[in-house]
């Protein structure tokens, strides 16, 4: 046995130009970034006041990052397979051989669901969810810390797939047979299951986190039907995180079986049941579809309530539709194969039951609508992506009711009708719905907004962008052509494709000019500075402290006894007398903690160590991160005191006159 | 929206349980690790599933009944429910912050455990050695990573159990440490739950 198992120097792709030169390219960024930091010494701020940080507003900022930083990723793989079907009709074959076209769109799957929408979504619940309910941390914050680092260390698993190896040929749920040894014998595979096992472990310990927090530490007089509906949202899909992330590691725990050990549970012989897996893998993934798409509903309604200067209409029916959806997402799982060969009555159950779901969605799209009807609208650049959201959500949700109906769906079934779909869905709602927020909330996380005429111009760039993309893919899909398809000789196609290039070129504006917008955001913060904590004029707590909130988040806790709290508060105006500075205790807030870095740094080790069959090396990454978890189990719970007098010093610094 | 501290009221049973505000750290801590033994279970259930659906995939190999010893499966059994009892004891002694007695206890229950597994390993090695190992079928894989699952489990907890120990020793009976025993506890029980179901859909069930 070599003592670094696979891996030697074939494992290096030095034969492929294109994955040498983007290697080169990130390590050149990689490097420079870790120059400029030593060089600034910016090595202890950041250790100390970030990457330690177990404040959730600090940890919910760094998802997004982590977020942002792998759309540029998974857009390169989108934009690299567009040019190819752009290129390859006919005698042409286009620039990308099959096998690593194979990986590109595989990569593209995995790293846009489980590395930019979920840190996305779940970055911004981290960060508004403890402030919307008027409180001064989640209820894990440590956790909190390793739940991010362990989302970071899959991450960088799937980075370096790029460089080490290869990716899965498999698309991105890995069925098998296909992802079993036999016919997947690389560690494309390997690496797309560990990546994903270790992130997972992150986002059920979140999943845990959001959903004691909201549970269990609401402002006072703050029952139920005053909670924020997006904090609703979040509890949503944080439920559907407990419920439905075990299940996706119970699956890649018995692929790994079968890989490594062995075992039968999916392959051809021995009694293996490859549809098993299908199934398994759709319990867990049509209930994430609504754990990335509710807090993105959740977004809008804050937003077009702000906006239209009114509370939510019909706040209890958005609640039950929140909550309706949060059940019926865990019984329409087969609806991704109704092609398996079931029953017409098992067929037509999830297809029914699929149906339905559009009814509390429906419900959803009339109140935003009602909201707006009658209100002062504000058109900024949040309610830009929420009308943009309603409009195109509801041609996804047509679509997706579409193909509801078995019949249609053996027709549809994996063609690019089905991506154009699932794009529209996954784009229109959750793109913009982050977006939204991230625009939303920026000011309160920074303390300026983001430069407003750009933001405009990235709206515009991926709503056409979006449209020329997918509509296309829709004819393409009726006309016949498949998913995963590197090559096509029908040349009639090749007009269609064209178009979507130049969609995918406009989103790659969109997406350039927000790392611009942020620049220039930066630079001009002076002028575009939130002094008084309520930029837009709203509803929720948030907007009730100072922007960027300090670490305690209250001075005191509100006693809240409306829905739209702050609002209700703002139009009383009846406590405009300065809070004596006695009126204020101490609070104890938990110190930064190394764990969560830690932990990371041996996940890390020991996923590469079991990619590689590097025996010795999984052993130290176990040992190292049963070691991390033993000296975090002695460390004495270390809290810092933040003084009376340091809290009311600081809430005259920042008198933000009646609140 | 005024401020919590100085309202009267906030903290009385009179305001109802969801306006009281944040939870006691106890209760907080207690409820997480609730939520966490919920998602443990729904992983079971995903094995349960999973055998269910494979159990006849014997692949013309050895069924369940040709494998199975159900004297010894209830033996088993025995040492997990009663190791159960002990911990729930355990639990009273620490609440009542009686060390001797917490550590007889957690003795009792560390010993309970062990034999169990004892056991369980004593079963799969002799059915390994009749060449019914996990490789062998469908069926015997998804036997050997239900059963094997909860067995790490109860590794697991047995190693938790002996950390526990060592915390009391060097920390006594800390509020951390009191919190701690609480959720090993919950998740003992939780074992004896799955267990159950081990027992009835495998060992019972098998035909």
């Amino acid at each position: 046995m070599a003592l670094l198992g696979k891996l030697t120097w074939d494992a290096i792709p030095f034969d492929q130009p294109i994955v040498m030169g983007t290697s080169v390219v990130i390590a050149v960024a990689i490097v420079g970034l870790v120059l400029l930091i030593t060089v600034k010494r910016w090595w202890s701020y950041l250790w100390n006041e970030w990457l330690t940080s177990v404040d959730h507003k600090r940890i919910g900022v760094m998802y997004v990052i982590l977020a942002l930083v792998m759309l540029v990723r998974g857009f390169a793989d989108a934009i690299m397979m567009r040019m190819q079907l752009a290129l390859a009709a006919g005698g042409a074959q286009g620039y990308l051989p099959p096998e690593h076209y194979d990986q590109i769109f595989s990569a593209h799957g995995t790293i846009m669901i489980f590395f930019v929408a979920m840190p996305f979504v779940i970055g911004l619940m981290n960060f508004a969810v403890p402030l919307q309910l008027g409180i001064r941390d989640v209820a894990f914050p440590v956790l909190n810390n390793v739940s991010l680092w362990l989302t970071a260390a899959g991450v960088l698993l799937v980075n370096l797939s790029l460089f080490v190896g290869e990716f899965a040929r498999t698309g991105w749920l890995a069925y098998p047979p296909l992802s079993e040894i036999a016919y997947s014998p690389g560690v494309g595979v390997d690496y797309y299951l560990w990546s994903l096992q270790i992130s997972g472990l992150g986002t059920l310990l979140s999943g845990i986190n959001l959903t004691t927090t909201i549970l269990k530490m609401r402002a006072p007089g703050m029952k139920y039907s005053r909670m924020p509906v997006f904090c609703w949202t979040a509890l949503a899909s944080n439920l559907l995180i407990v419920a439905a992330f075990p299940i996706l590691t119970a699956t890649f725990a018995m692929l790994l079986l079968d890989r490594y050990c062995g075992f039968h549970f999916f392959t051809n012989e021995a009694g293996g049941n490859p549809m098993m897996y299908i199934n398994l893998i759709w319990i867990w993934g049509h209930p994430e579809v609504y754990i990335l798409i509710l807090p993105a509903f959740g977004v809008f309604s804050e937003v077009v309530a702000t906006f239209s200067g009114k509370p939510l209409f019909g706040y209890r029916s958005m609640v039950m539709a929140t909550m309706a959806i949060c059940v019926l997402s865990f019984v329409v799982w087969l609806h991704h194969f109704f092609t398996m060969g079931a029953s017409a009555n098992v067929n037509a159950f999830f297809g029914v039951a699929t149906m339905i779901i559009a009814v509390p969605t429906g419900v959803k799209i009339f109140n935003w609508l009602f909201t707006m009807y009658g209100g002062r609208i504000r058109f900024t650049v949040p309610m830009y992506w929420t009308i943009g959201f309603i409009v195109t959500f509801v041609i996804g949700g047509m679509t997706g009711v579409l193909m509801a109906v078995p019949p249609a769906d053996f027709v549809l079934h994996n063609s690019l009708f089905l991506i154009a779909h699932f794009h529209n869905t996954a784009i229109g709602g959750v793109v913009f719905g982050v977006l939204a927020g991230y625009t939303y909330w920026f000011p309160k996380a920074f303390g300026f907004t983001l430069n407003e005429r750009l933001g405009k111009l990235i709206f515009w760039c991926w709503f056409l962008g979006f449209y020329l993309a997918f509509m296309p893919l829709y004819a393409l899909g009726l006309m016949g052509a498949t998913r995963r398809m590197q090559h096509y000789s029908e040349l009639s196609w090749k007009p269609w494709m064209m178009v979507a290039l130049c969609g995918a070129v406009l989103i790659f504006l969109g997406i350039a000019l927000t790392v611009v917008q942020l620049i220039v955001s930066i630079r001009q913060r002076n002028r575009h500075r939130d002094r008084t904590g309520d930029i837009w004029a709203a509803r929720t707590l948030e907007w009730s402290i100072p922007s960027p909130p300090p670490a305690w988040n209250f001075a005191r806790l509100p006693l809240v006894d409306s829905t739209d709290a702050f609002w209700v508060a703002k139009q009383r105006a009846n406590e405009g007398a300065q809070t004596p500075a006695d009126a204020y205790t101490a609070v104890h807030l938990p110190r930064n903690n190394p764990t969560g870095i830690f932990l990371a740094f041996f996940a890390v080790i020991f996923g590469f160590a079991m990619i590689w069959h590097i025996w010795w090396l999984a052993a130290i990454g176990i040992v190292g991160a049963l070691s991390v978890f033993l000296m975090q189990a002695w460390r004495p719970e270390e809290e810092t005191e933040i003084s009376a007098e340091e809290i009311a010093a600081y809430e005259q610094r920042t008198a933000r006159g009646a609140t | 929206m005024t401020s919590a501290e100085l309202t009267p009221g906030v903290g009385d049973d009179a305001v109802p349980l969801s306006e009281r505000g944040p939870a006691p750290k106890r209760v907080v801590v207690g409820f997480g690790f609730w939520l966490f033994l919920l998602s443990d279970i729904i992983l079971f259930a995903g094995l349960f599933a999973t055998y269910a659906v494979l159990s006849d995939a014997v692949a013309g190999g050895p069924s369940g009944p040709t494998l199975f010893d159900r004297s010894r499966v209830f033996t088993e059994t025995l040492c997990l429910l009663v190791s159960s009892v002990t911990c729930g004891f355990g639990l009273l002694a620490i609440q009542r912050r009686h060390a001797m007695l917490a550590y007889v206890w957690m003795f009792a229950t560390f010993v309970l455990g062990a034999l169990f597994l004892k056991q369980e390993i004593a079963e799969f090695s002799a059915m390994v050695a009749l060449g019914a190992g996990p490789t062998r079928s469908a069926f015997l894989s998804s036997f050997y990573t239900l059963v094997g699952t909860h067995g790490i489990h109860v590794t697991a907890g047995l190693a938790w159990l002996l950390g526990m120990i060592a915390q009391l020793l060097t920390l006594g009976f800390a509020p951390m440490v009191q919190r701690r025993f609480f959720c090993f506890a919950l998740f003992w029980h939780a074992l004896d739950i799955v267990w159950i179901g081990v027992f009835t859909v495998v060992y019972l069930g098998a035909h």
